[in-house]
């Protein structure tokens, strides 16, 4: 079944083709990864998917719904979550209300209720807290759960991004640079985390540099170059595509080293 | 560890409230005699406004330099409708806070789609359109001159304004209340929504924060402390100007704010206290007032740029070990 469905879609900023003519598909259940060198149009591609650009053209459609122009707040009641290659954390808020903010949508609410701190309200935020505090957990960052964000350490920040969009309950889950910056043992964390997100249930859109956890834990690969398709396929096809490679060494050198390493 | 007083000021909402209790319920022991009173009561009004102000800036980020149009519409709103026709005071308060939610949620759509300067901008010419309005519709406000707002009565029980004592009660049980609501608010998922809009609005959004609905919601929040602040201010002063509803007055109310400590809802009451009282007790410099509170002011951004009240506290903290 397919989760999201993008067709034809293009995104101009002035004279600027930031995507152009894009058509692909999310399969559910499956890990989704989007690699292209940088500028490449990935994290523009995020952007329009979540709602935060309104496409020049075309159609994005999730669980069969179109959702282009739609605001990302709505998209995140559908189920529609992302975290932020350059982080997006609450700086003064704890690592707990960091990801009790994630789950606005599934908790009380009201102005009145809040002002007078009714009882549905203190209910409803107890069990808001718990909740995130069994995501902190999820993700290994348990110790951190009152401390607040901008005193924590970047490698955490990176997860506690993904603990709160969990907290969104998403059906789709877009990681934009979820190893970036990290180091090998965060990366290898980072890595397990995504499969047992993966695990239950949730679709991953992943995108990524590190090419060695790219290639290990995708079930299919979109690859980007100037905004168009430049190859789809699974690990081993994008390995072996000689376009890939192509691009890659033609523009940024350094990256084709693990694509190629890890071919042979 | 000894349990207070960190404990206390930890929680600000079991702790810091049964202290401001306390220390509101002995001030009068302090206060030896009308004069000081007067200024106490006037600090608890400036603290209500303020209270609600630092709900915007402080924790929303968000500025507004027209607070005072609203703190005026709440003055006037209750001296016409108590004075001219004869309400109830309570019942004018009400309608007249009513009336400045609707107008702020009216203006505050629009307005609050813009950032930075640009708000800043905006909100500055809606106060000023309301001074404007106050000061020309002279039949209904008396114009430049002002006019007289008749003394407060609730339940049959009148309070004039020379019952400093029983004004002094209403005011602190009003700002213990203004201070509970306030808390409340930051510790609910709406006040979670407006910390999280100041940090990041694209995290807050995308997390599914309707972060234009919360800025207006605390955009009405705000108008609305500060509209009830007018009122009562107006019934207790007897007599208002439109300098209640001036830009320099939204200035002041911003200053407190900032003075007091953005995002601390104690300090808004230190800040109010501050710029209040202050000037009362430097009459011996009147000449050098402006002066020493430029100074003031300048001193406290360097030293405790968080504020005085975060910034004593975080002192505190930091000799403790």
């Amino acid at each position: 079944m397919t989760i999201l469905a993008v067709e034809d879609l293009c995104k101009d900023f002035g004279g600027v083709h930031a995507i152009q003519g894009l058509s692909f598909q999310v399969r559910a259940g499956s890990i989704h990864s989007i690699i292209g060198p940088n500028g490449a149009g990935k994290t523009t591609l995020f952007n329009l998917i979540t709602g935060l650009y309104a496409p020049s053209r075309g159609r994005i459609a999730f669980l069969d719904e179109p959702i282009a122009g739609q605001p990302p707040h709505r998209l995140a009641g559908m189920g529609l979550l992302r975290t932020f290659q350059n982080l997006q954390v609450f700086d003064t808020m704890t690592a707990t209300e960091n990801v009790m903010v994630g789950r606005h949508l599934h908790i009380l609410r009201g102005l009145v209720p809040s002002l007078l701190r009714l009882p549905g309200i203190v209910r409803s935020d107890r069990d808001a807290r718990e909740r995130s505090l069994q995501l902190l957990d999820f993700v290994g960052l348990s110790a951190y759960a009152d401390m607040p964000a901008g005193a924590m350490p970047y490698g955490a920040l990176k997860r506690l991004e993904i603990a709160r969009a969990l907290a969104g309950e998403p059906k789709l889950l877009l990681l934009d640079e979820p190893a970036a910056g990290c180091n090998a043992t965060e990366t290898k964390e980072i890595d397990t985390l995504i499969q047992r997100v993966a695990a239950a249930g949730i679709t991953v859109v992943l995108v990524e540099h590190d090419m060695s956890l790219v290639m290990g834990i995708s079930d299919h690969i979109l690859v980007l170059d100037y905004g168009r398709k430049l190859a789809e396929g699974t690990a081993a096809q994008i390995r072996a595509n000689p376009a890939v490679i192509e691009a890659y060494l033609g523009t940024e050198g350094a990256d084709a080293v693990p694509l190629a390493a890890d071919a042979g | 560890m000894p349990l207070p007083p960190r404990r206390w000021l930890d929680d600000p909402r079991r702790g810091g409230l049964a202290a401001l209790a306390l220390i509101l319920a002995m001030l009068p022991l302090v206060l030896s005699n009308r004069f000081h009173f007067d200024v106490a009561i006037h600090v608890g009004l400036a603290a209500i406004a303020v209270i609600g102000l630092n709900l915007l800036i402080g924790y929303a980020g968000q500025i507004s330099l027209g607070h005072a149009g609203f703190f005026g519409l709440g003055a006037y709103g209750s001296a016409v409708l108590s004075g001219t026709h004869g309400w109830p005071p309570l019942l004018a308060l009400l309608a007249s806070a009513l009336a400045v939610a609707t107008l702020a949620f009216l203006v505050g759509r629009p307005i609050l789609r813009l950032r930075g300067h640009y708000l800043a901008m905006a909100t500055l010419g809606m106060g000023l359109l309301i001074f404007m309005v106050i000061t020309n519709e002279r039949a209904i406000t008396g114009g430049p001159d002002g006019m007289s707002v008749p003394g407060l009565s609730l339940f049959g029980y009148a309070l004039g304004s020379r019952d400093k004592g029983a004004w002094y009660a209403l005011v602190a049980v009003l700002l213990l209340v203004a201070v509970w609501l306030a808390l409340n608010l930051i510790d609910s998922p709406v006040g979670r929504a407006l910390r999280a809009l100041h940090a990041s609005e694209v995290a807050a959004t995308v997390g599914g924060v309707d972060v234009a609905q919360h800025k207006l919601i605390v955009f009405v929040v705000s108008a609305v402390y500060a509209s009830v602040a007018g009122s009562l201010s107006a019934h207790y002063g007897g007599f208002i100007t439109p300098d209640a509803v001036g830009f320099l007055h939204s200035i002041e109310l911003v200053t407190m704010v900032v003075l007091g400590g953005m995002a601390s809802t104690y300090g808004a009451i230190v800040g109010a206290a501050v710029l209040v009282a202050l000037p009362q007790f430097l009459t011996a410099f009147h000449d050098y007032e402006p002066v020493l509170l430029g100074a003031i002011l300048i001193a406290c951004m360097i030293f405790l740029r968080r504020g005085l009240l975060p910034g004593v506290l975080d002192l505190v903290r930091a000799r403790r070990p």
